[in-house]
């Protein structure tokens, strides 16, 4: 067994006032080439979930082990640079930089790694040829499609090879087409072996994943 | 960049102007100084001589003497509370009028500028006419607007005959509040001057006035040089230096305050960039950036938008100085200290106004910025 994630008594309360009790008793393990679903109804509790695996967010008690170091407890500098090195982001809103190709927006992930920049666009172009874009590698991003955006978005979040990929909603801004296309390279990446979170409400999306746990008023069931 | 731009711009843009008007001052300084000699008919000591000691020809003496441009007297006609009216039997209150006598060529020596008529020149003289000269100020007094009528003033009810207005004149202000006639005129009909003594005014080829007021004494009185005592203007070089550090104290505060301006354009524009950007700032947040990663970002864009600005700001602020200066018809001076580091003065003010926008930035939360 490698867990890649182990929440153990997980939990995150916003002091208020009044305090809000967001999440509590947590207790999840994902494993290495896991592809996990996390359902729930709206105001459940999932983005604050997400915000807590994806090191965005300190819980305010209990135990989170990502890839065996206890992030609970490090510095922010430190969550900030283990976030970048071992997690892959997937936004609803796909978050690119307008005004920048796609190859510089994918490159953009290992900016901080501070790998040379002709490595990090070698390895952004890889990335593209491996969602299948490789032919709008000099496109604008505002020129691309919806689901050419989101693809981008996936090649930017697996550059660094992260230990998770954390997805959020990742279908929520396409139509039916784009939103298979992208779900298909989802699988396809799991099937490459990369642990995969998909957070939604989409039960299409949920679907698609192997295991499926459900979060409701801030504890999972 | 455009705050930058304003401000880099109007900073070398207003060292220019003023470099280039306190240039345009100082030739006018020297202009009139270097041309100017002034002659007091002081009289013998001790005698009580009422008479002048000018001769008639005193202008054409004086004018022979090579250098000279123009040399003619003045005195104030010794008149005792004269009334100057427009009408006659108008009793005007002529306090503040002064009755002034020259020869032709003082009037010329003073530079005049006519806003209505012509001077009188050496017919009036030779045919002892009443006519005269309005300084605009004394014209306005007497409320004389127009020659069209040949309109008179009238001196204690002699009629003299208005040829002229004087708007201006670059070495006799006083001409402006007077009524100027004929010396000869003068001569005629009030007699020498008494109280105070008449006067030469000189204007001499530039560079000539010191060897010009060497010779006047001897060539208006050969037999008595000593009745006349000549001043050849000093270099007002202490004025010349005060008005000119004057004005560039006076300008530097005024640049000073437009970078000071730029400066808040580009901490407004970054602050609003850093707003408009919280998403971005949110995904690079979760790319792994480190809160001072985004505040070098920041602040490496305020500064090379600020570098940006001062150099176009230069290049528009040399421009408009150009422009101005050959507008105004004078030579355009510009500070090479203001100039050549307009640029590293540009990117220091944007880092200086990046760098609370760049602190703002820092520490915007990435939960938060993706979230918003």
């Amino acid at each position: 067994m490698d867990p890649v994630i182990t929440l153990d008594d997980v939990g995150l309360t916003y002091p208020g006032p009044p305090p809000v009790r967001a999440l509590y008793g947590v207790e999840l393990e994902v494993q290495r080439g896991e592809y996990v679903g996390v359902v729930g109804p709206s105001g459940s509790g999932k983005s604050t979930f997400l915000n807590v695996v994806g090191l965005l967010d300190r819980p305010t008690h209990g135990t989170y082990l990502l890839d065996g170091v206890d992030v609970s407890t490090i510095s922010e500098r430190d969550r900030t640079a283990l976030r970048g090195q071992r997690i892959g982001f997937v936004f609803q809103a796909f978050h690119l930089m307008p005004y920048r190709n796609a190859v510089e927006n994918v490159a953009l992930a290992t900016l901080y790694a501070g790998v040379r920049r002709k490595a990090r666009l070698a390895a952004a172009r890889d990335a593209l040829d491996r969602v299948g874009l490789a032919h709008r590698a000099h496109a604008l991003t505002n020129m691309l499609s919806g689901g050419e955006r989101q693809r981008v978005a996936i090649a930017r979040a697996i550059l660094h090879r992260p230990s998770l990929l954390l997805c959020d909603e990742p279908t929520g801004n396409l139509d039916s087409d784009n939103a298979a296309a992208v779900l298909t390279l989802l699988d396809q990446l799991h099937r490459d072996g990369m642990t995969i979170m998909v957070i939604t409400h989409d039960s299409t999306v949920a679907a698609r994943a192997e295991r499926l746990v459900t979060i409701r008023d801030g504890a999972l069931c | 960049m455009l705050g930058t731009m304003l401000g880099v711009g109007s900073f070398v843009a207003v060292l220019g102007l003023t470099a280039s008007a306190g240039g345009q001052i100082d030739k006018r300084f020297t202009e009139i100084a270097a041309t100017e000699v002034t002659v007091a008919d002081i009289g013998v000591v001790g005698a009580a001589d009422k008479a002048m000691s000018f001769p008639g020809d005193a202008s054409d003496r004086v004018e022979a003497i090579n250098g000279v441009v123009h040399a003619g007297r003045w005195w104030q006609v010794p008149l005792e509370d004269p009334t100057v009216s427009s009408a006659l039997g108008l009793d005007s209150d002529s306090g503040d009028i002064q009755i002034l006598a020259m020869d032709p060529s003082t009037i010329d020596a003073t530079r005049p500028v006519l806003g209505l008529g012509r001077t009188f020149d050496a017919f009036h003289v030779g045919r002892h006419e009443k006519v005269a000269l309005l300084g605009s100020v004394a014209a306005a007094n007497l409320g004389i607007t127009r020659l069209d009528g040949n309109p008179a003033v009238f001196i204690d009810g002699t009629p003299f005959t208005v040829l002229g207005i004087v708007d201006s004149n670059a070495r006799m202000p006083e001409l402006l509040f007077g009524v100027v006639i004929p010396a000869e005129t003068a001569l005629d009909l009030y007699g020498p001057p008494t109280e105070q003594r008449a006067g030469m005014l000189i204007e001499t080829r530039v560079g000539a006035a010191s060897v010009v007021a060497d010779q006047v004494p001897l060539a208006l009185r050969p037999n008595a040089p000593d009745l006349f005592q000549v001043t050849a203007a000093p270099e007002p070089k202490a004025l010349q230096t005060k008005v000119g550090g004057d004005l560039d104290v006076l300008f530097l505060a005024l640049a000073s305050i437009s970078l000071v301006i730029g400066a808040i354009g580009i901490a407004n524009t970054t602050l609003v960039a850093v707003l408009e950007r919280t998403h971005e700032i949110g995904l690079r947040r979760s790319l792994g950036a480190q809160p001072r990663h985004i505040a070098v970002q920041f602040l490496s864009e305020s500064t090379v938008l600020g570098l940006l600005g001062g150099m176009i700001g230069a290049a528009v602020g040399i421009v408009v100085v150009v422009i101005a200066a050959v507008v105004q018809g004078w030579t355009p001076l510009l500070q090479t200290w203001a100039v050549a580091p307009a640029p590293a003065v540009g990117a220091l003010i944007g880092l200086l106004a990046g760098a609370y926008p760049a602190l703002r930035a820092a520490r915007i939360e990435p939960v938060e910025a993706l979230r918003r």
